[in-house]
């Protein structure tokens, strides 16, 4: 509880001090007293499933995430720009349904978020387990199938810090 | 140089207000807005590397945030809901 | 301005274009899913690379600084925001464009 709220400060303070970019006196006093005030109003609002980053091993994970997650982005940016410049529109779209392992909330948002911003797919719709996808380039529309071919390559990765 | 990048997003805003006039359906026109929010980002991107002041990127970031707001309810809207759910 | 050093330059260029190709695509593809898959990505990922070249340019100063703010912003925003669109399209009634191969989304909404 008391954690949750600490990290929560921690992290608006860090913003704050990143945003205006001053370490003068009466800057930091009143990013401290907002901050403080922000952690404690919407303390309610949060459910902390952030804080199991606080774990080192978690935490070097979901920075072992970033870059893999910025290669496929750019291999999916060249994949739509290159259907968007062929005059022929080499398109075959349709939505698939996958499923995932994944149980909390956070890291479905995140497998969601980057399954958008990678090759061709963009999550539209989640039921439970399930995630309803749109695929510009249908390969398979079996669940077991698409699950491989769309989720797979994300989740190894998410699960280790948000399973 | 910089002239260059600020014809290349001006035509990528055109092409927005294109879809945003012409959209056939309310969500083409939702996709465009969203978009153009995106664009105007970088256009404060680019302002700041002019003039090397950094409150062009508070405009940015402020941007940013609003137009995802913008977005959201927008897109409640489509969805036949209250702005409260 | 100061000058402008050549991997800013290479960074924001290929941000631009890619915008460019994110503007073609809005106007070009057929339905409302399509435009969005090209929409966020492309526009996306061009906005990322501007901003990444600003940084380029000016270093860990308040302007380096403030373009990563903006950066991680974006990267939080603009997928949720497609999400929402593309959810709220579907329920407001939009099908999928005629060349479509499937949409299983509404097969399940249609047993209900």
């Amino acid at each position: 509880m008391m954690k949750k709220m600490l990290f929560h400060f921690l992290m608006l303070f860090g913003v704050w001090l990143l945003f205006t970019w001053t370490l003068e006196i009466p800057d930091v006093i009143a990013g401290v007293i907002v901050s403080l005030i922000l952690a404690v109003l919407l303390n309610s609002i949060f459910d902390g499933e952030v804080t199991s980053l606080l774990n080192p091993v978690k935490l070097f994970w979901a920075i072992i995430y970033i870059p893999v997650f910025f290669y496929h982005m750019m291999v999916a940016n060249l994949d739509v720009a290159y259907r968007v410049l062929n005059p022929g529109l080499p398109i075959k779209p349709g939505i698939v349904k996958v499923k995932t392992k994944l149980k909390s909330d956070l890291g479905k948002t995140t497998l969601a978020n980057s399954i958008t911003l990678t090759p061709g797919t963009l999550t539209v719709d989640i039921k439970g387990e399930y995630l309803y996808i749109h695929w510009i380039n249908v390969l398979s529309d079996n669940v077991e199938e698409a699950t491989k071919e769309i989720v797979d390559k994300f989740e190894k990765y998410i699960v280790r810090f948000y399973g | 140089m910089i002239t260059f990048f600020t014809i290349m997003l001006s035509a990528t805003c055109f092409f927005c207000l294109f879809r945003v006039i012409g959209g056939p359906t309310p969500p083409d026109r939702t996709v465009a807005i969203d978009v153009l929010g995106i664009v105007v980002v970088g256009f404060s991107a680019i302002m700041a590397l002019i003039t090397g002041h950094d409150y062009f990127l508070n405009i940015g970031i402020s941007w940013a945030l609003l137009s995802f707001i913008g977005t959201m309810a927008l897109a409640k809207y489509l969805e036949g809901r209250g702005f409260d759910e | 301005m100061s000058e402008l050093s050549t991997a800013a330059a290479v960074f924001i260029s290929i941000g631009v274009a890619f915008d460019l190709i994110g503007g073609l695509g809005l106007i070009r593809l057929p339905d409302i899913y399509n435009r969005l898959q090209a929409a966020t990505k492309c526009v996306t990922l061009g906005t990322c690379f501007i901003l990444i070249g600003v940084l380029i340019q000016f270093g860990f100063t308040s302007i380096g600084v403030k373009a990563i703010l903006c950066l991680a912003f974006i990267l939080m925003t603009s997928p949720t925001a497609a999400h929402a669109i593309s959810k709220g399209s579907h329920d407001f009634g939009i099908k999928l464009w005629e060349g479509s191969v499937v949409d299983k989304l509404a097969e399940d909404k249609s047993k209900e």
